[in-house]
């Protein structure tokens, strides 16, 4: 078990014709995520040619969900249009499966079409969308499992430690601190570092703690905004699996864009500090430097008898 | 995006919202020549710049720093109130609680004509990030610091949440207007001029729009007072306009070039310099730094897919800083490789002739490569295997304390 994405999960790529597109599809199939072709409108009919194999192309996500049966897609659609490609998966996904996972990496469509789309797939409730502006979903298996995204493969192992993050490059570093420790990963989530996203840390915290597999958890987050605090309060009166938390941004002044558009402190809201604060408040315990993370993981498996 | 007061009065104009006539100037002869054109015997004289708490700031001379005058909005009523008012404000400094203390030259005056006014309303339409939707927000306090009102008396404040499904609905108006005590021709014009602000929000792609104070006329007519308009970025392919909107002597100069570059810089206070790939860890190696007794002179990510050319740029704009001791490169390979930033690095540590100590530390796709081509150099480059590694070391060889 992992969560949402299983380690043979069938995944389509929405922008697979592109330069983005086509790059990331073909790291994925080399990884061993089971892609099984693609969606550009205009270009169906079409293959693409990933690790030396032919993959299909087709005009729409309806037509290519009722052909694969796929249970995932990823999105590398540029912002101008990534909103609607959100929206387009959701209905086809909604209307010929009644469920479906929407993963989009790309970075920097405007807020209000995340606005529009967000509300269209809640009103779709077995589609999941995780980012947009994140790096992905990764569920690692005994050989190969489910890339979906952006991430380095080869760093990943399977394992039993579930990580959440806002950040790309950070979880990167999260996974890297699982393996200095010899702790695989069950799956890691990047909801990404956009103001209005879909799936949120309470909706992953949830799913680890149901799943079997996942023991322990990291959980990353940056200034900006308050699901930190949310999700610190949420799994103070719901989780029983070990948290270890980082917050990134202490040092970031108020007021400023930092890369990421959601990550800004306005209004003196939306502090690391808070962040910090409302983590150990809720008893997870906090690494001040994620060079630590792998420590800190440590002492809790211990403490929770789980080494 | 930032825009001027006058320029978010246009836009608001424009999609139908009240506003009250006024003409933007940026010399004193152009203030009294719009004084006679407005025809109102009492004008607002207003500094435009890109900060808030502007009537209560203080007008400075920018070299003396001597104060010049109270107020950065003033009331005339005369013609020669206006000479005095508007060559106190041009070309000097408006310090105010949202500029700091270096303040910010006003180079843009709006004299607007003078009215009525029965009672003042707070406004704001933004982004509600825990909703996910457009949030509507008012209250009865107008014309006070909204932090403030929300802290001491949240019960002033009333909200709708609009669902992006359906849009702004009456019933939401006529609500919001009853929660402030409107009745009669003043709800109906509370109601027509909120679905004019709605709109224009959505079709100008606004992050947000504040108006304190949105005024009631004696007449019963709502108006926008003031107007604080900003844009969401993420949006500017679809508007063009935006171009001729902007003040680029509102924004920093290294910032604007790190953008066009597809880099992502903010200038800080400290000493060393970050260069990071991914903001999370970018963030993350400026509070690492600062953990070990540095202090960071940047934000600095260089994106994912970045290649030689931009961490050549990157590494300009790192040493344009005169206060920059030191360098620190963190970077995660992921689709980035770390031998091509390696690479990267030699290069610009060449081509800059580098000065300054120089600590790289790589990780993920390619990371042997990388060290490899970095131990290879005869350059003086410190390398390290982790985050706090480099923090420290960088800390160390600019003489802090680590």
């Amino acid at each position: 078990m992992a969560i949402w994405i299983e380690e043979d999960a069938k995944v389509l790529v929405q922008g697979i014709t592109g330069k983005q597109g086509m790059f990331h599809a073909d790291k994925m199939v080399e990884y061993g995520t089971q892609i099984v072709g693609g969606c550009t409108p205009g270009k169906g009919g079409q293959t693409v040619e990933l690790q030396g194999k032919a993959f299909p192309v087709w005009h729409s996500m309806t037509e290519a969900i009722k052909a694969t049966d796929a249970d995932a897609t990823v999105i590398y659609v540029p912002p101008p249009f990534a909103g609607e490609a959100i929206m387009e998966a959701a209905e086809a996904f909604d209307s010929i499966k009644g469920e479906g996972v929407i993963v989009c990496i790309t970075e920097g469509i405007p807020t209000l079409d995340m606005v529009k789309a967000v509300a269209y797939v809640n009103n779709r409730p077995g589609v999941r969308l995780i980012g947009p502006n994140c790096p992905g979903i990764i569920t690692p298996g005994e050989t190969g499992g489910a890339k979906i995204g952006i991430m380095p493969g080869h760093i990943h192992a399977k394992g039993r430690i579930g990580i959440v993050s806002k950040s790309g490059t950070l979880t990167y570093e999260a996974v890297a601190q699982t393996m200095s420790i010899d702790e695989g990963q069950s799956t890691c989530i990047g909801i990404g570092g956009d103001p209005v996203n879909g799936t949120g840390f309470i909706e992953c915290l949830a799913a680890f703690e149901s799943d079997p597999q996942t023991e322990a958890i990291i959980m990353i987050g940056e200034i900006g905004g308050n699901a930190e605090q949310e999700a610190a309060a949420w799994a103070a009166d719901n989780m029983t699996k070990p948290i270890v938390g980082f917050v990134a941004g202490a040092t970031a002044p108020p007021g400023k864009r930092m890369g990421h558009a959601g990550a800004i402190i306005s209004g003196g809201k939306g502090t690391a500090e808070e962040k910090f604060e409302a983590f150990k408040a809720a008893g997870i315990a906090c690494a001040m430097d994620p060079s630590e993370l792998g420590k800190v993981l440590l002492e809790s498996l211990k403490s929770a008898g789980l080494r | 995006m930032n825009i001027h007061e006058y320029q978010g009065k246009m836009l608001l104009k424009a999609a139908g919202v009240p506003v009250l006539e006024g003409v933007h100037c940026t010399t004193v002869e152009q203030a009294l020549n719009a004084y006679d054109a407005l025809g109102s015997k009492v004008v607002a004289v207003k500094s435009q710049i890109h900060a808030g708490g502007r009537g209560k700031g203080t007008v400075m001379n920018p070299s003396s720093r001597d104060v010049v005058m109270e107020g950065g909005v003033k009331i005339a009523f005369s013609k020669e109130e206006v000479q005095t008012y508007s060559s106190n404000i041009l070309g000097n400094l408006l310090v105010t609680i949202q500029t700091g203390d270096e303040g910010k030259i006003v180079n843009n005056l709006y004299i607007e004509a003078g009215c009525d006014i029965a009672h003042e309303y707070y406004l704001a339409l933004l982004v509600d990030r825990d909703n996910k939707s457009v949030l509507i927000m008012a209250s009865t306090e107008g014309g006070m610091d909204i932090e403030e009102v929300a802290e001491h008396t949240p019960e002033l404040i009333h909200k709708v949440i609009v669902d992006a499904n359906v849009g702004l609905l009456g019933f939401q108006k006529r609500d919001l207007g009853m929660a402030l005590g409107l009745n009669g021709t003043a709800l109906k014009s509370f109601g027509k001029m909120l679905s004019s602000m709605y709109s224009m929000f959505c079709a100008e792609d606004c992050a947000m729009v504040e108006i304190n104070p949105l005024v009631r006329t004696g007449a019963d007519e709502i108006v926008a007072l003031d107007a604080k308009v900003s844009f969401d970025e993420n949006a500017e392919f679809r508007h063009k306009n935006w171009d001729d909107l902007r003040d680029l002597s509102e924004e920093e100069d290294t910032e604007i070039r790190a953008k066009e570059t597809g880099l992502s810089y903010v200038k800080l206070d400290g000493n060393i310099g970050c260069l990071v790939n991914g903001a999370g860890l970018a963030m993350a190696t400026m509070d690492v730094i600062k953990l070990y007794g540095g202090e960071p002179a940047n934000f600095l990510d260089v994106g994912g897919g970045a290649n030689e050319e931009q961490v050549k740029t990157a590494f300009s704009i790192i040493l344009e800083d005169p206060n920059v001791k030191g360098i620190l490169v963190n970077i995660f390979g992921g689709i980035m490789r770390c031998d091509i930033i390696a690479r990267g690095v030699i290069a610009a540590t060449e081509a800059l002739s580098l000065q300054v100590p120089l600590v790289v530390r790589l990780a993920g796709t390619n990371v042997d490569e990388g060290k490899a081509i970095l131990a290879a150099s005869t350059l003086n480059i410190h390398p390290a295997d982790d985050l706090a590694e480099g923090a420290q070391k960088i800390v160390a060889l600019i003489g802090g304390e680590a």
